[in-house]
């Protein structure tokens, strides 16, 4: 104990002491890293192969074929023609300004990550709204996945992965899982209760309740959600390149460090139309897949 | 007595954390209220006792917090009942698995509720298919099945909307339909028609009652409004604060009320619409069966009126009056009695409700003869038992 007076001075543990808790879990850390490293790395294996694969399908393939996929898609979803012509001209200013290649790989790592957070995320949700239990253990740790500074977790991923992909992809996904998690959760609890007890009543049993009544009914909450998740993911995306994840955020890393405002502004604005189209799309699908509520009060 | 379709025995709920431990002061017969504040448990059916007949309407009524609702939500067991039995067709539905329990609700009992509980993402036609998409039915089966129940209830053409678009009268009837749709010979109705327009309500009543003489299913129907139970149930058992008060007959409960709770409840009912001529009728009297006009009037003195009903073995034939058949003596006493002796007296039919005979009763100096369908005299209504039964 410091012999300073408790009343003016707070009564702080030992540095010495402090030194040797830090001393104790970095060297366990690291022996964890060092004896388990290799495994994790391999176990994560088929994602990068898939992250490379997939990148390398955005980036070689040409431009017109990527914009008419994007296009059909965004049409299809939305069934709107205004919405798809704006898609095609962030495009083709995207591309026009040379950050093509940046946005592809971006792409590339947003839908994987999405695509991730929606596997892992919809199910643990559905199990959070089937427990309180569940709920009260799972709510504090999506509080400090969504509040941790980002920094802070991707220390033990790199000491444990190294730089990459992979490591990128975990740190988006831990950082963008919470909402559709939440959202699920909260979505299957605000199903009317008697059109849940009406499928009951008819016997349905808890599979058919939960893809029959439950997660169509929370759908609009879950893909407001999956939104949620795609806009965090983008947001992320920056902070990623700090650990070798190649796309629009490493050109504006590379202007925060040499104060090139231009480029900065371009392949934020990049991002920026990314998260647009992302939104606009995802909301007006979900609203096309809620045509049912039209007349509803 | 014929075996019940559903019987509940010593049915008790207590709702709260250990509702084990508040079961022993419940049975103490402790108050409601004692109970909640010592424990913190609500109890919500206390000894329930009741026997239902299949091909019955069968109404469970009580005002908000008697436990109706609770207890319909017993019989397929969307509730647990904390103790007691329920033997659905000398099966008891508490020793049910989680398989046969489903199996039980999918092929035994539907249900109807209040706010219709349709899923909004179904159209109608899917929404009435529910309960068959359950059980596994294939598409087209189901769907064919659903359109004729959706003919039924009257909303063909409205098939492929979606639940919002539709108006409250028309959402009860695909709930209507739905219910109808599984073929389950048991349909628990949940205050069904109360959150509805009060015309609509009267409309779907009809209606109900109409299927109900086609289809002969047993309906446990939930309501808290008395003139519906009236007008629906073929027994009624009315519910205070999870308790049975009265259980019979609608005219039994109307005439003879168990307790003052009942009697205050049927002191605002409108008899006229509620009572059968049956129910008030007097048994049959004045009964003229000689078949000359001597004879008759002979028979019509020894009652000591100056009416009477004439009758043969094909029944009920007219209504006769002393001083018509006096003059009619003075020409030919050993006539037999003709059509155009009778006097102008509608007879009445004993199913007739009170209100629909008012304006005939009241036109009549005499008790007008009640004749049922076979056309046999069944008894008589004066005026009199007519106004003592509605000032009341």
């Amino acid at each position: 104990m410091s012999k300073g007076n408790w009343l003016t001075e707070f009564p702080q543990m030992d540095r010495s002491d402090l030194l040797v808790i830090r001393k104790g879990l970095d060297g366990a850390y690291k022996e964890f890293s060092r004896s388990y490293g290799e495994i994790i790395e391999n176990l994560f294996e088929p994602l990068l192969r898939f992250l490379v694969w997939f990148e390398k399908l955005l980036v070689n393939s040409p431009w017109w074929l990527i914009i008419a996929v994007i296009c059909s898609i965004v049409y299809s979803a939305t069934r709107s023609v205004k919405l798809t012509v704006g898609v095609l001209i962030a495009f083709f200013l995207i591309g026009y300004f040379g950050m093509w290649e940046n946005t592809m790989r971006t792409l590339s790592i947003i839908f994987v990550c999405t695509m991730i957070s929606i596997a892992m995320g919809i199910p643990i949700g559905i199990m959070m709204s089937r427990s309180n239990r569940m709920q009260s253990i799972i709510t504090p740790m999506l509080d400090i996945m969504q509040t941790m500074p980002a920094f802070v977790y991707l220390i033990p991923v790199v000491m444990l992965l190294g730089i990459g992909k992979v490591p990128g992809v975990i740190a988006v996904v831990i950082y963008a899982i919470p909402p559709v998690i939440r959202l699920t959760n909260l979505g299957i609890r605000l199903v009317d209760k008697e059109v849940l007890e009406a499928a009951t009543a008819y016997g349905a049993n808890s599979t058919q309740r939960l893809f029959g009544v439950q997660l169509p009914l929370a759908l609009p909450t879950i893909m407001a959600g999956i939104n949620q998740t795609i806009m965090m993911a983008l947001a992320m995306v920056v902070i990623a390149s700090m650990i070798g994840v190649k796309g629009l955020g490493q050109p504006v890393l590379k202007s925060i460090t040499n104060q090139y405002f231009t480029l900065g502004l371009f392949n934020g604005l990049a991002i920026v139309a990314l998260a647009i189209v992302f939104d606009r799309v995802s909301q007006a699908y979900g609203k096309r897949t809620q045509k049912h509520m039209e007349r509803a009060q | 007595m014929i075996e019940p379709l559903i019987r509940i025995e010593g049915l008790y709920k207590v709702f709260g954390v250990a509702p084990k431990k508040a079961m022993s002061m419940v049975k103490d017969g402790v108050p409601k209220d004692d109970i909640l504040a010592q424990t913190g448990h609500t109890v919500g059916l206390k000894d329930i006792n009741l026997d239902i007949q299949k091909g019955q309407i069968y109404v469970i009524m009580g005002l908000s917090g008697s436990g109706k609702s609770t207890l319909i939500r017993h019989l397929n067991r969307l509730i647990d009942p904390t103790e007691g039995k329920i033997i659905v067709d000398g099966e008891d539905v508490m020793k049910l698995g989680q398989k046969d329990l489903e199996q039980f609700r999918r092929h035994r009992m539907s249900m109807v509720f209040q706010r219709f509980g349709l899923m909004p993402h179904r159209t109608v036609i899917e929404n009435v298919a529910y309960g068959l998409t359950v059980q596994g039915m294939n598409k087209k089966d189901r769907l064919a099945k659903a359109g004729e129940w959706i003919e039924t209830v009257g909303l063909r053409g409205y098939e492929n909307q979606y639940p919002s678009q539709l108006s409250g009268g028309q959402q009860q009837r695909v709930g209507l339909a739905r219910a109808l749709c599984t073929d389950a010979d048991i349909l628990l109705m949940d205050e069904a028609f109360s959150a509805l327009d009060p015309l609509i309500r009267s409309e779907m009543q009809d209606q109900l009652i109409e299927l109900q003489e086609k289809l002969h299913k047993t309906i446990v129907f939930i309501t808290h409004d008395l003139d519906e139970a009236l007008r629906l149930g073929d027994r009624i058992a009315i519910l205070k604060d999870g308790e049975l008060v009265q259980e019979g007959a609608p005219a039994d409960i109307l005439l003879h009320p168990a307790t003052d709770y009942v009697e205050a409840f049927v002191k605002d009912v409108n008899r006229a619409r509620a009572l059968t001529v049956e129910t008030v009728m007097k048994p049959p009297a004045h009964r003229i069966t000689k078949g000359t006009i001597a004879e008759a009037l002979q028979q019509m003195k020894t009652f000591s009126s100056d009416y009477g009903y004439y009758c043969t073995d094909e029944g009920y034939q007219g209504f006769l009056l002393q001083s018509t058949l006096e003059e009619a003596v003075k020409l030919d006493g050993s006539k037999a009695i003709q059509d155009d002796l009778f006097e102008d007296l509608p007879p009445i039919s004993p199913d007739t409700v009170l209100e629909e005979i008012i304006p005939d009763s009241m036109g009549a100096n005499y008790p007008l003869p009640v004749v049922d369908k076979e056309g046999d005299l069944q008894g008589n209504l004066p005026r009199s038992s007519l106004a003592e039964v509605l000032s009341n």
